[in-house]
């Protein structure tokens, strides 16, 4: 599966999708490869703030857990609750159905230093 | 040698298909200083005939509870424990098995932890249990430090009523790590809801009771639910799991986590150790659970089937963020107390639970017609008892032991009256209870 | 397939799975029941003041023979040390002798109640102390708790027993330093202590790397953690240089004993610098893993430290009698009374079996077996750490992966199907595809030679036909198991059918 070009990625390998001043936020394809089957995502409310770098969650397979680092600063505005019962989708649906929170954006220009889907296809094949 | 089944010959070949002389070449890496070049000093080996010998002698210097009239308890208690329990932790399938990490060859280890999982949330009305903890004393301390990371709040309320050694226990932990722990103390029996309720505030992440308490008295566990859940704090109950046949269970007051000591259910005392911690709570707290479970799933044919499950909470993989650093559990012990539910079913502990109470109930009554004993309160309770004796309670201890009976256990010095903790288990007889009355009485 | 399935050693398969317990009998049945009553009946609900239950709790209702069979099958469907090879890394899965389990249900042992008077358990603490006394010698440590109830409460235990210390020097520091090789138990217990972890990474060569340990050394480190022999099977060379860097800055240098078999006799962690060390019972000194557990994890400590060792101790008094004491710093209990007795009995049996020359042939055996098994191995896969090892070693199955996409875990399935129990795998984390055998020394050069044919051919067959490795286990009473959907949609206990 392609990493889609409508969205950027950061470095802990998150994708951003944005529309206006609100960040749809979930995990790359790849991530969700090399976690194996998810079996559980741990989500913060609605309300919370996050930081830029932070963690704003964990993600966990059988036999690991991860962090999930925010890649922008904002609020949240939604969280994807349906990831409760079916933690599944982010393995089968990481790029749509997968999403995580939603989160209006403080500084719109952090989604300017994320990489584009072309470099972030580089990112992971350099390793 | 003992136990190493390679001979001279075979050793010399190990040596050579290794490539050294002589075994002391592996140990290179280890410094000159640090080898210890002399044999221990320890006695020399001996046979199995020798050492039959040398362990039947030291067990023949103890005068073991459980062959004369026993009356104490305080956290450890003489029930009988069914034939049959020995007779499956002998089975070497099992005690000779490591923890079940290979579930195609554990099913058996996780399948009766699976099933003992479920006789516990019987027992107790939760709706998880844990594999095990290692007593009663680290489960209600493991409970206190769940209810911090649920309520993420760090300060716990423990009843004063609870046996000594756990309250302890709780301080030890709470000095290393980061918990602040307030004991309510109590006058008579048992707990004042009120004073519970006057130590309450938003801080507090949990209140922490025993049902029997130590002095085998029944807490008020409506109240101090309510007082806990008023304040968003847990309510976390130490239960007696054969009282558990004939007591409602603590989820009916509100109870978060139930705890206790597993020992009473087919386990013998054994000085103490290895006893049984059960721990039990609601779903919605699971993932804030220490220690092993065990889930049902299926296998690649789509057979039922067990393995540990939610491992993501422990040391192995969470490292310093695990629940806990429990890895070793008591697993065996927790195999007994599921052989042992299994041997007497809802019946049968009830009746035994029936009869304990009963006994209890009956001994109590002599031993205050002999007019040397006094009820210090009449709050309802289990099969444990405390009395105040009119006398010199060691000098009545010791005496009574020399006639072949434990006298309880003594507790503490008040006026010039000693308090002594009776338990009377369904082992116990009218008669010796009977002979016991008259003989303290004669004294 | 049926064809490779005949290739296999293993003997008649073991059977399927079974019904719950729960399932069985019916509600008429049982098995125990209390004794006929000879005092007079009491009012439930008035003796309980109202608390008496409403429903009874529903547990099985079974014969007595539908007991054993249940257990009967239940075991056929578990693998022990005495099933077969068990080669499990880090665990020490020795013979159990059986003596020990005799010894630990004598009356006099398994009857006592721990508040029982001192004079009528002389026995018990004689026992006692001459087991403390001997981990004492063997660790080179004199101060000696057995209350401990495993290695991981060991830790915790030491832990608490130098931030007493440190407490007592005015601070109480804010951090404990291990190598990124160590247990999951260790940083835990850390934790669990009040302290902060940090990680160090190892050396290529898999053991401490002395620069990166000096570099966080400082006066806010309470201690050093380290596995020796480490969890990659290696003695560290440099153990001296290291637990004397721990010491310059006033920290102390604790041991996680678990690979204790290795060196028993030939060198004593006293005598390597450090100044605490738990011991697990139920690996070095044979006690039986029952399936997880009960375990005993004694910890030993140098002369200055044992005043803060948890209470109470049995101690051999002048007049050569046993009593119980708390020292007077003591960090307090760590659990309810003495120890996990019945296991010290087994241990105590065991130390007394062997003697002094038995336990050094243990460590001899241990280590030339593990040795042995290294050398037949190392020819079919990859070896990160080519040197003399302990007594245990660490295979990879990278070239496996590598070249023809089969996994470590699918070869330790495999093994199963072989009649042997996998090595422990992907531990340590630093070793790709992690295979960590331990033979012990209590198995035959027969064994350790089947095990090699049967990984060796292994091997063969991953290259050979890698689904057939990728789809084992065959002959298991399950197959592999769906481990998401146990983790996703948990069922933790059984509910009566709908």
């Amino acid at each position: 599966m392609a990493h889609p070009s409508d969205r950027k990625y950061s470095n802990d390998h998150e994708w951003v999708l944005v529309d206006g001043d609100t960040a749809t936020v979930g995990i790359s394809h790849f991530a969700q490869d090399q976690l194996g089957e998810v079996v559980y995502v741990d989500l913060p409310s609605e309300g919370d703030s996050v930081n830029a770098g932070e963690t704003f969650g964990e993600i966990e397979s059988v036999k690991s857990v991860s962090e999930l680092y925010a890649p922008l600063t904002g609020e949240i505005i939604a969280v994807n609750d349906s990831l409760g019962d079916t933690p599944e989708v982010v393995n089968s649906d990481p790029h749509a159905a997968g999403w995580m929170i939603k989160v209006r954006m403080d500084d719109p220009s952090e989604y300017d230093g994320l990489m584009t889907a072309e470099e972030y296809d580089d990112f992971v094949t350099a390793g | 040698m003992r136990y190493i089944p390679v001979t001279c010959e075979q050793r010399e070949a190990m040596l050579r298909a290794v490539g050294v002389e002589r075994v002391e070449e592996l140990f290179a890496d280890v410094p000159e200083k640090a080898l210890l070049n002399r044999p221990l000093e320890l006695p020399a080996g001996m046979s199995e005939i020798d050492l039959a010998r040398h362990l039947k002698s030291l067990s023949g210097a103890n005068i073991p509870a459980s062959w004369i009239v026993n009356f104490a308890g305080a956290g450890v208690y003489d029930h009988h424990v069914p034939s049959v329990v020995d007779h499956v932790l002998r089975k070497p399938e099992f005690f000779t098995a490591y923890t079940p990490y290979q579930p195609e060859v554990s099913q058996g280890t996780l399948q009766a932890i699976f099933e003992y999982q479920s006789m516990i949330c019987a027992l107790t009305g939760m709706d998880v249990a844990n594999a095990s903890m290692y007593d009663g004393a680290t489960a209600f301390v493991e409970a206190a430090l769940m209810a911090c990371r649920v309520t993420k709040r760090q300060k716990v309320l423990v009843a004063g009523s609870v046996h000594p050694e756990w309250i302890e226990v709780m301080y030890t932990y709470a000095e290393a790590g980061h918990v602040d722990v307030e004991v309510i103390d109590f006058d008579g029996g048992r707990l004042d809801p009120t004073q519970v309720a006057d130590a309450m505030d938003a801080s507090v992440a949990a209140v922490l009771v025993a049902s029997p308490n130590f002095v085998g008295v029944l807490e008020d566990l409506d109240a101090l639910g309510k007082i806990a859940h008023g304040e968003g704090a847990l309510f976390v109950v130490a239960a007696n799991p054969i009282m558990l046949g004939i007591m409602e269970p603590p989820s009916t007051f509100g109870a978060d986590i139930v705890v206790g000591e597993g020992q009473p259910l087919g386990n013998a005392m054994s000085f103490g150790g290895p006893g049984l911690g059960f721990f039990a709570c609601r779903q919605k707290n699971v993932r804030q659970m220490p220690g092993r479970l065990v889930g049902q799933t299926v296998d690649a044919d789509g057979q039922k089937a067990y393995v540990l499950t939610l491992s993501t909470r422990e040391q192995h993989i969470r490292r310093e963020k695990a629940t806990s650093n429990i890895c070793s559990n008591h697993a065996l012990n927790a195999l007994a107390a599921g052989a042992y539910l299994a041997a007497v079913g809802s019946v049968g502990l009830s009746e035994i639970a029936r009869a304990c109470v009963a006994k209890a109930r009956y001994l109590r009554d002599r031993l205050i017609e002999t007019g040397k004993f006094a009820a210090p309160w009449e709050d309802p309770f289990g099969y444990e008892f405390a009395l105040t004796y009119k006398g010199d309670a060691d000098e009545m201890h010791a005496r009574m032991f020399e006639r072949g009976f434990f006298a309880g256990i003594i507790l503490s010095v008040e006026d010039e009256h000693d308090m002594i903790l009776f338990a009377v288990t369904e082992k116990r007889t009218r008669e010796e209870m009977d002979a016991f009355a008259e003989e303290v009485a004669a004294l | 397939m049926s064809e490779q399935l005949a290739n296999t050693p293993s003997g008649a398969p073991l059977r399927g799975p079974r019904e719950s317990i729960f399932d069985l009998g019916s509600p008429e049945s049982s098995c125990v029941l209390g004794p006929a009553l000879d005092v007079p009946e009491v009012d439930l609900s008035e003796a309980l003041g109202g608390a008496d239950r409403t429903e009874s709790p529903q547990l099985p209702n079974v014969t007595e023979l539908e007991i054993m069979r249940h257990y009967a099958h239940l075991a056929e469907m578990n693998f022990g040390v005495d099933s077969g090879f068990y080669p499990l890394g880090s665990c020490t899965m020795k013979y159990n002798p059986r003596i020990n389990e005799d010894a630990a249900r004598f009356d006099g042992f398994a009857g006592l109640h721990p508040y029982q008077p001192v004079d009528t358990v002389q026995g018990a603490l004689e026992l006692m102390v001459g087991l403390s006394e001997s981990l004492a010698e063997i660790s080179g440590l004199p101060g000696v708790t057995l209350q401990p109830a495993a290695g991981a409460h060991g830790e915790l235990t030491a832990l608490m027993c130098f931030r007493a210390a440190h407490t007592a020097n005015g601070d109480p520091r804010k951090k404990v330093v291990i190598p990124d090789t160590a247990h999951g138990t260790n940083p835990a217990s850390v934790k669990m202590c009040g302290y902060e972890t940090v990680t160090i990474p190892s050396g290529d060569d898999g053991l401490v790397d002395l620069d990166a340990l000096k570099a966080v050394l400082d006066e806010d480190v309470a201690a050093f953690m380290l596995t020796n022999p480490n969890t990659v099977g290696l003695f560290d060379p440099q153990i001296l240089e290291i637990t004397e860097a721990v010491h310059a800055v006033g920290a102390f240098a604790y041991c996680d004993g678990a690979n204790l078999n290795a060196v028993l006799g030939v060198t004593r962690p006293g005598d390597q610098g450090f100044d605490a060390l738990h011991i697990n019972l139920h690996k070095t000194f044979s006690t039986p893993h029952g399936g997880g557990g009960p375990g005993a994890g004694p910890v030993c400590v140098t002369a200055p430290l044992a005043q803060f060792l948890p209470g109470p101790i049995p101690f051999r008094q002048s007049n050569g009698t046993f009593g119980l004491n708390t020292p007077e710093g003591s960090i307090g209990r760590v659990r309810s009374f003495y120890g996990n007795f019945g296991v010290l009995v087994r241990a105590y049996a065991y130390v007394r079996a062997l003697g002094p020359d038995g336990l050094a042939e243990v460590a001899h055996q241990a280590v030339l077996s593990a040795n042995y098994l290294k050398e037949k191995l190392k020819g079919s896969f990859d070896l990160p750490y080519d040197r003399v090892c302990m007594h245990e070693f660490v295979l990879s199955g990278g070239r496996q992966k590598r070249e023809h996409g089969v996994r470590t875990l699918d070869m330790a399935k495999r093994l199963l199907d072989y009649g042997f129990h996998p090595p422990t795998v992907y531990f340590p984390l630093l070793v790709d595809e992690a295979l960590m055998i331990e033979p012990t020394e209590t198995e035959p050069i027969a064994a350790l030679d089947a095990f090699a044919d049967a990984l060796i051919a292994i091997a063969e067959e991953s290259s050979a036909d890698p689904d057939l490795v990728k789809g084992a286990p065959y002959t298991t009473p399950v197959r592999r198991l769906d481990e998401a959907r146990a983790a996703r949609e948990p069922v933790l206990r059984w509910t009566p059918p709908a």
